[in-house]
Parts: structure tokens; C-alpha cells; sequence
């Protein structure tokens, strides 16, 4: 037992820091069992299993982090454990092995030659290694798990330099692949991928084989080139974080990929980016025995697959903005893409762990010779402002560029505030998407630094209107500032000069209070129910109250009116006033009054009515109008399409193009989006549950007494399923009250700028249409159900192009 | 599959593991606290300055996730707020990122922190501290502008020797 203590501490540093070679893991743990063999039981046994394997899993998959004797040293180390345990824990060891090329893929050279090394000792090894690889391969393609894939083919073609592949087999699974090129009536979407597979394969093997099967190589590149020059580009304009070339063009990936393979191709496919540890074990591995890789026949497409969707290459700098001394390469140049494509892999694999993230990002190989600040910050900003969606929360990359100041903070703060200002600078040519990302982002980074900014430098947007992008991008920010600070706050943060584009002081606006109330017809009832409620009446007291409101909608016509706005707007304006005071006094003014809330505003019409209300008192306070909002949906007392409708209507159209107007329409496109999966959730378990008893009624072996209350009737799922059909077509009608008031809105546009002979292209027009383009690109996956239905109702040839145009992009975007 | 690779994979990485702190007061064992800690999807969030507000509280944590409540501690003899709440999501997975992502970061020019809770359950908007505020504030021997000035002890004496 204490040679056990002993050694325990000693693998442990042994995990973190370097590998001793000759000594088998399981070996130096199992030495105790000599000693304590006859006292063990089977138990122990297997808790010692664990506990090797718990540490082989440690030792493989911290090899190649940051260690005080060098890489080859501890790869050579390694490699010779585990040959040690193979014979005990091949299975595990060649599982955590595959796992790695998964999930670590920034260290896929360190992976590839420690594979090579075990193939080297243990030829057996090497083959089950790839048998499984090439298994999960298969598996991803045809789940769909697109960049694993991606991941595992550039594994496989890297393995090819480590002696544990033949070359030739991995050139057969490159000419499988892009044969899918030549595939009819399948979307542009599937052959990219596989092409891109191929492409992004290139670097690590390209040269390999250049040098032993050229004329098939070019062949492979002939085919590929082919079918670049056909590729349609109609979802490039959607994609695009700015609508200009000037000073950066904006390339759409696979295109700028293949520009850069071509400059490796004419280097002799030589890049100096590409750490291959496998280069010193030259010696060891040329003696390896190869195997040959089976052949890979890409799964046959179906509609229901959902491949990777295009993107656009961000850039913002180039080599004149960085310091003397270090070079960034150029934008064709496949260093660029190989040193960008590290940076993505690195956020990924750690943006769980900001600070591991931030120390990753910082101890980037090669950092000396390269700008490294400046190439984090692009690619973190690219990741950030990436169409249609960013890969993870938003919140993500304002910590991570946080953390990195905070690791360099005598060089990274200088070169963010660099990059902030050029991103201000093109805010003219920015997708409103984006516009908005970057106000997310800017004023968070701002509440982390006392919210100083040398806004002078942006005065600027003082000068211009107030609808133009820099104007807007100053007031957005100065607003979400005022959410995470206080007014009196902002307004001693921005020079006097900014003061017309702050926002006003927020407030609640109450009528019934305001001087000359008494000619109004409501103001009697509302101090009678502001009394009741403060003195703790029942909502039955208060509807007694407002019983005796008249409705004004009544001579309009003769039929008894569905709802009185009168009493809506007594009772909300008196309910929110009250509540005023915080959110939480807010939200329990509107629980306590629920189902009498709810009786008033049965029908759209009467929700449009609660929310002019409330617009009415809180139009100062955005975030209130946005929590309230919330809250109305999801304890449905509004549904999403009166929301919607009341966002597009007239009296909101002086908001239409504030931000938080679009928060509300996201967010309830998001609630709506969540009740059906909820709904379709519920409706597939109680399917499940009574499939299952039905199973066993027929198996026989339905008891008495095992039919429990738990297993739902078919006329409970019936109900479910109805439930289910109304929440589907309610999601549909939102999409379509959507874009037909869009249609409406553009169209009217259009046509007045016609008549009126000036240029349709204002910003108003340019923050509406990308408005629209929001709605399709944030929801794609949902639109993407309702497309034909789209097309044929709403989008069609009768439509202007200019709106058109937007639609068709989106379609293309899967196609 | 690999233990720490599956444990990422599935966002268990350490920032999101319950930390070693456990309220005193729970009504439970430590196993059934423990349990609660880890489906929960509320958190205490410590050091607020007293002028924080709710509204500050939501937007910073609506980053992570939509929020469902936000509840203000209060001391419990001046029914003013006194430097920390409880802020809860509607789903794990958005408390779990506001732990990653907001723990140790500023609102208003304050570095926060962020740990589980099992709960909220009335009565816990309360201080603890002898003089109504978080026992932290009794024995604070600096001086915070945000959270009252000096510790209550301090300030008495200081009071006493000024009187």
C-alpha cells in the first residue's frame, strides 16, 4: 500500500510534465500487487483498471502541452508506456487515441507521429488504430457530423507522412471524395464539403504526394479545379460582413482555399507553417510497415442531411498594419490559412475554459516570427461576426478578449483598440448583423474598463444623421451601456459633444397623472384602482372596478365589441406604473393579476391594445419594454404574432430600426421556435411510453398492476398532437406575418422612391433589408420548412428583385 | 471513449464543478444539497456593489442565457440591498455558461463572483450579518465605497470614538 502512495504522486507530475521511456504505466502501478496480491479481492482489481486507464486517457491526451523537456522526448517516452500496456489496454488505448483526432485537432501532428511510433513498435496496433479511425469516419459522414470528418480525413492524410498509411490509398479516398463533384442534382453544399475536405487535407500530405504520385495528384487537382470554376456564388452577398472589397476583399472560403493551394502547389507544396514532429523520428519510422487504407466510398446524399454552410473569409488586417519584425502572411499565401485554421481549432477545443483558451491562444507555436496579437484578434472577430450564426455565445469571445489583455496587457489592449477603430471605420459598409454583434460586444468590453473610450476619435458620428451606421452604432452602444450602468453614468462618460445621440433618462410615463389628466375618460378609474391595488384588493375587486369603464369602440359599430381598449389601458398603465420600481415589482404586479389580464385580451386585436400600453409607459426604457415582452409571451398572455404585428405596426415605425425592436422580434421567434420543440418533445415520449406497453402486451408480459397512470392514452396523445398541430401552424404564421409586413414595408419603399425619382438605397432601406436577411439567416434551419410555401405565397416573381434577391440567397444557402 | 474528452464534450470542464462552499443553513443532508447543486440552474452572485440594480444584474447575465428572475439580497433590517443575489435561468446549460463566462468578471467596476445555489427559498434574500447586511461587512476591516464604507464593527467604533 505505501509503495502505492508513493508512486501515485509521482505518475501524476509525470502526466502534466514530461514521459520517462521503458516503463509500462500499468507495470509500475501493478508492482504493489506483488506485495498486496493476497489480500486483493477481484473489486480492488478493477478499481486499479480504472485508475490506469483514467491515467493513460491523462498522459495521451496532455502530451504536447506546454512541458519543461522537449516534445520529441516525451513523444519517444511516451510511444514506449504504451507499447508497454498494449498488450493489456490496446482497445483503450487505441480509443482514446481516435478520440484525440476528434477533439484535439490542434495537436493532429503530435497525434500522427505518436501513431506512427506505436505502428513502428507494434504493427498490429497500427492497423486496429486505423480500422477504427476510418469506422468513425464512416459513422460521421453519415450522421452528419461534418467536422469531425473534416478532422479525421486530414488525420488519415497526415498519417501517410508517419509511415503507418500508404500513399497511395489516401489519394483513393481523395479521388472518392471528389468524385462527389460530378454528382447530379445534389446541393452545391455536399460537394463542397467534400471538396473541402480534400482541399483542407492538402497542406499536410500535399507534398508526399507530389513527390511519389505527381501525375495522379494533378489529375485529383484537375478535377478539382473544374469544379471551382462552375461553383454558383449566389449565397456569397448574405455572408458577407461587409458589403465592400475596399481595402480587404471578402472571398468566400472554398475560393480562397483554392487560391492558396494553388500558391502551395506552385511552391512545391513547401509551407513553413506546420510543426511535424515526425520529421525527427525519421529514422525509426521510414521502417515502418504501412497499411493500406480501405476504400471510403462516400454515403449516397439524402434531403434530409444537413451539410456545413458556406462562409465568408474575415479579414481586417494586413501586412502594413502590423509592427516591423514580424510578418503576417498574405491573404493567398496558405501559411495564413493554416495559422487561422490553428487559431479556430485552439478557441474550440478550449472555450470552455477561458483562461486555458486565452493561454492556449498566447502560446501559439511560431508566435515569435509571426504578429500573433493581431492574427488572435482577426480570427477571434471573425468567429464573432460569422454568418449566419457565430460558433459559440457571444458573451465567449468579450471574455476571451478580456483574458488575452489580461495575459499581454503592455501590448494586446493597444492592438484591440486598433482593430475597434477600423471596425468603426467600415461600419458603413457592415451587415446590420454584425453592427449589432459589434455594439454587444463594445459595450460589454466597455463596462470591463470603466467604460473609457476616446470618443473623440468619433465624433464623426455626431456630424452625420442619425440613421447613418456610425451615428446609429454610437447611440445602440450608448444604450446598452445604459443597461449595464446608470444614466447619470453614461452621460459622464461621453464628452458633451455625444450628448444628442444619448439616450433619454428611462422613466415610466403614467397619463392618469400627468397634468390635464382630469378631461381624460379613464382617469377617475385609474386613481380608484391605483388605491385598491395598493391597499391589496383581489383582481376580483379590480375588475369590479373597471366594470364600469365604458368602451369607446362601441358606436363604431352594433355588434357588441370583443374587447374594450379603455379598460386595457386603465388597468395595464395602473398595474405597470405601480410595478414600476424594479423588474421583480413588475413581474409580480403581472402574476398577481394574471388570468384577469388574460380575460381582458383574448384576441390579437386586445393584445396589439396591451402592448400600445405598455409601449406608452415604458418607451424609455428598453430594456423593460424587452424583459416585459418576455414575460407577456411566455405566461401567454400575448401570442408571438400580435407581438410581431404590433412591432411592424404604424406606431412603432419611428423604432423600426432600433435595435431592441429587433431583440423582441428574435426573441419571440426563439420562444415560439422553443414551445413547438417542447410540444414535439412531449408528443414523441408519450408515443414512446405507450409503443413500449404495447410491446409488451403483445410479448405477453403485461401485468396487472404494470400498466401505471404514467403510460398516456391515445386519446391523451391525440390532444397532444392537436396541441402540437395548433403551436406548428402558429410558427408558420409568424414566419408569414413576418415577411409579408417586410414585403409590405420594401415594397412601398421601392415604389415611392421610384415616383419619387430618388435613389431607393437610404440607410433606412439598408437597415431594413438586412433586417429581413436576419430574419432568414438567424432561423435558416426553421425557414428552410416553410420555403415552397414561401415561394409560393410571398416570394414570388411579382415581388421586386431587390427583395427577391434576399430570398433566393437564403435558398442557396443549402443549395 | 476518453474520460476527459467525454467529460468536455459534454461541457463538464472544471470552471462548471460545484465549488467546496456549502450554505450553513441548508435543510438537508450534504448528499441530498450536493444533489440540488448539481441539476440546479440558480446562482449566488457575491461582492455587488449596494447600488447595483436588478436591471444591471439582467443584462450582464442575460449574455449567458435568458434569465428568469433575478433576487435581490437585501439587509434584513433596512430592506435595502446589500451586495449579492440570486440570479436564476431557465435551463442549466445558460447558468452553466454565465459560471463560465461571467464568474470573476466586472459590473459596475466590481469584479463578481458566481457559485451554485440549491435554490432559492424565502427568507434567503436576507443578510446574515448581526446588523442586518452579509456577515462579510460585519468584520470588513476596509474601507468599500460600494457596499456601506467601513465594516459595521469598524463603523462603530468610529462612531463611538466620534461621539
Amino acid at each position: 500500500m505505501k509503495l502505492n502512495h508513493m508512486l501515485v504522486p509521482k505518475w501524476t507530475t509525470l502526466c502534466r510534465v514530461d514521459v520517462k521511456p521503458h516503463l509500462s504505466l500499468s507495470l509500475a502501478l501493478n508492482i504493489h500487487f506483488v506485495f498486496t496480491a493476497s489480500h486483493r479481492s477481484k473489486r480492488r482489481r478493477t478499481s486499479d483498471d480504472v485508475n490506469i486507464e483514467d491515467r493513460l486517457d491523462s498522459l495521451i491526451t496532455r502530451v504536447g502541452e506546454k512541458s519543461t523537456s522537449s516534445l520529441e522526448s516525451n513523444l519517444e517516452g511516451l510511444a514506449s508506456v504504451l507499447e508497454a500496456d498494449l498488450p493489456n489496454y490496446k482497445d483503450k488505448i487505441v480509443k482514446i487515441l481516435c478520440d484525440c483526432v476528434v477533439y484535439l485537432p490542434e495537436k493532429i501532428t503530435v497525434y500522427t507521429t505518436l501513431v506512427g511510433l506505436l505502428n513502428a513498435k507494434n504493427y498490429n496496433c497500427g492497423g486496429e488504430f486505423s480500422e477504427l479511425l476510418v469506422r468513425n469516419l464512416k459513422e460521421a459522414l453519415k450522421t452528419g457530423e461534418f467536422e469531425s470528418a473534416r478532422m479525421i480525413v486530414r488525420f488519415v492524410a497526415d498519417l501517410v507522412n508517419c509511415h503507418v498509411l500508404v500513399a497511395s490509398s489516401v489519394l483513393q479516398m481523395f479521388d472518392n471524395f471528389v468524385e462527389v463533384a460530378l454528382e447530379d442534382n445534389i446541393p452545391q453544399v455536399r460537394s463542397d464539403w467534400y471538396v473541402n475536405s480534400v482541399l483542407s487535407a492538402l497542406p499536410w500530405v500535399g507534398r508526399e504526394l507530389f513527390e511519389k504520385k505527381e501525375a495522379e495528384l494533378n489529375k485529383l487537382l484537375q478535377t478539382i479545379e473544374n469544379y471551382i470554376s462552375k461553383r454558383h456564388h449566389i449565397h456569397v452577398p448574405s455572408l458577407r460582413v461587409w458589403a465592400s472589397d475596399d481595402p480587404h476583399p471578402q472571398e468566400e472560403y472554398l475560393d480562397c482555399l483554392w487560391a492558396q493551394i494553388k500558391n502551395l502547389r506552385n511552391n512545391k507544396w513547401v509551407e513553413k507553417q506546420i510543426s511535424r514532429p515526425y520529421l525527427a523520428f525519421d529514422g525509426v519510422l521510414c521502417d515502418a510497415l504501412q497499411h493500406t487504407l480501405p476504400q471510403i466510398i462516400p454515403p449516397s446524399h439524402n434531403d434530409e442531411m444537413k451539410y456545413p454552410i458556406p462562409t465568408v473569409v474575415f479579414r481586417i488586417f494586413d501586412y502594413t498594419d502590423v509592427p516591423e519584425g514580424t510578418v503576417l502572411p498574405g491573404s493567398h499565401a496558405i501559411e495564413r490559412y493554416l495559422i487561422e485554421e490553428q487559431i479556430n481549432k485552439i478557441i474550440d477545443s478550449n472555450y470552455l475554459e477561458r483562461k486555458e483558451c486565452a493561454a492556449a491562444l498566447l502560446s501559439f507555436p511560431t508566435k515569435n516570427k509571426l504578429p500573433l496579437n493581431y492574427i488572435i484578434i482577426e480570427t477571434v472577430f471573425g468567429q464573432l461576426f460569422r454568418l449566419p450564426k457565430a460558433p459559440h455565445l457571444e458573451l465567449f469571445y468579450g471574455v476571451i478578449l478580456l483574458e488575452v489583455c489580461k495575459l499581454q496587457p503592455s501590448t494586446m489592449p493597444q492592438v484591440l483598440a486598433q482593430a475597434t477603430e477600423m471596425l468603426f471605420e467600415r461600419l458603413d459598409s457592415m451587415h446590420t448583423i454584425c453592427i449589432e454583434r459589434f455594439v454587444t460586444w463594445f459595450s460589454y468590453h466597455l463596462s470591463m474598463f470603466q467604460f473609457r473610450w476616446s470618443w473623440d476619435d468619433w465624433s464623426i458620428a455626431v456630424q452625420q444623421d442619425p440613421t447613418s451606421p456610425k451615428a446609429r452604432f454610437v447611440h445602440e452602444v450608448l444604450q446598452k451601456i445604459l443597461r449595464l450602468s446608470y444614466h447619470q453614468r453614461v452621460m459622464e462618460s461621453v464628452p458633451e459633444s455625444f450628448h444628442c445621440l444619448l439616450p433619454i433618462k428611462p422613466q415610466p410615463f403614467y397619463k392618469y397623472e400627468q397634468e390635464g389628466a382630469g378631461s381624460l375618460p379613464g382617469t377617475m378609474k385609474a386613481h380608484a384602482l391605483m388605491s385598491a391595488i395598493k391597499s391589496r384588493c383581489t383582481p376580483e375587486e379590480a375588475a369590479a372596478i373597471l366594470k364600469e369603464l365604458p368602451n369607446p369602440m362601441t358606436d363604431d359599430d352594433s355588434s357588441e365589441p370583443v374587447f374594450n381598449p379603455l379598460k386595457i389601458d386603465v388597468f395595464v398603465s395602473t398595474l405597470l406604473y405601480l410595478g414600476s420600481k424594479s423588474f421583480s415589482h413588475s413581474f409580480a404586479a403581472l402574476a398577481k393579476f394574471h388570468p384577469l389580464l388574460k380575460s381582458l385580451t383574448e384576441t390579437e386585436e386586445a393584445q396589439i391594445c396591451l402592448l400600445r400600453t405598455l409601449y406608452e409607459v415604458w418607451k424609455s426604457h428598453q430594456q423593460m419594454l424587452v424583459v416585459l415582452v418576455d414575460k407577456l409571451l411566455r405566461t401567454q398572455v400575448v401570442e408571438c404574432s400580435a407581438v410581431a404585428n404590433w412591432l411592424f405596426s404604424d406606431e412603432m415605425s419611428q423604432d423600426f430600426i432600433s435595435f431592441y425592436m429587433w431583440e423582441i422580434m428574435h426573441s419571440t421567434i426563439k420562444k415560439m421556435s422553443k414551445q413547438v420543440d417542447k410540444l414535439q418533445k412531449d408528443v414523441d415520449e408519450a408515443r414512446d411510453k405507450l409503443d413500449a406497453q404495447r410491446r409488451r402486451a403483445a410479448d405477453g408480459l403485461d401485468m396487472d398492476g404494470y400498466d401505471d397512470d404514467d403510460v398516456p392514452t391515445p386519446e391523451i396523445i391525440d390532444r397532444m398532437e392537436d396541441k402540437l398541430e395548433t403551436a406548428l401552424s402558429q410558427q408558420k404564421s409568424l414566419f408569414l406575418i413576418i415577411f409579408q409586413r417586410f414585403i409590405i414595408l420594401l415594397t412601398e419603399h421601392l415604389a415611392r422612391c421610384e415616383s419619387d425619382g430618388i435613389d431607393y438605397n437610404t440607410a433606412w432601406y439598408k437597415w431594413v433589408i438586412e433586417r429581413l436577411q436576419q430574419i432568414f439567416l438567424q432561423h435558416h434551419y426553421l425557414v428552410y420548412k416553410y420555403v415552397s410555401t414561401l415561394e409560393e405565397l410571398l416570394f414570388t416573381s411579382n415581388v421586386d428583385i431587390h427583395i427577391l434577391e434576399i430570398f433566393q440567397q437564403f435558398c442557396s444557402l443549402r443549395s | 471513449m476518453s474520460k476527459s474528452l467525454n467529460l468536455r464534450s459534454k461541457g463538464q470542464t472544471p470552471s462548471v464543478q460545484i465549488s467546496t462552499y456549502r450554505d450553513q443553513h441548508f435543510k438537508g443532508s450534504r448528499t441530498d444539497q450536493d444533489h440540488l447543486l448539481l441539476l440546479s440552474t440558480t446562482l449566488y452572485v457575491g461582492n455587488l456593489s449596494f447600488y447595483t440594480t436588478e436591471e444591471q444584474i439582467f443584462d450582464l447575465f442575460s449574455r449567458a442565457g435568458d434569465v428568469k428572475r433575478v433576487i435581490m439580497g437585501l439587509d434584513k433590517v433596512r430592506k435595502t440591498p446589500c451586495g449579492f443575489c440570486f440570479v436564476e435561468y431557465y435551463s442549466r446549460e445558460d447558468a452553466e455558461n454565465a459560471i463560465r463566462y461571467v464568474n470573476g468578471t466586472r459590473l459596475d467596476d466590481r469584479i463578481i463572483r458566481t457559485d451554485w445555489d440549491a435554490g432559492f427559498k424565502e427568507g434567503r434574500q436576507y443578510g446574515r450579518g448581526k446588523s442586518g447586511g452579509q456577515v462579510r461587512d460585519e468584520y470588513r476591516s476596509d474601507f468599500d465605497e460600494g457596499r456601506g464604507g467601513y465594516g459595521k464593527i469598524v463603523l462603530n467604533k468610529i462612531r463611538t470614538r466620534d461621539t
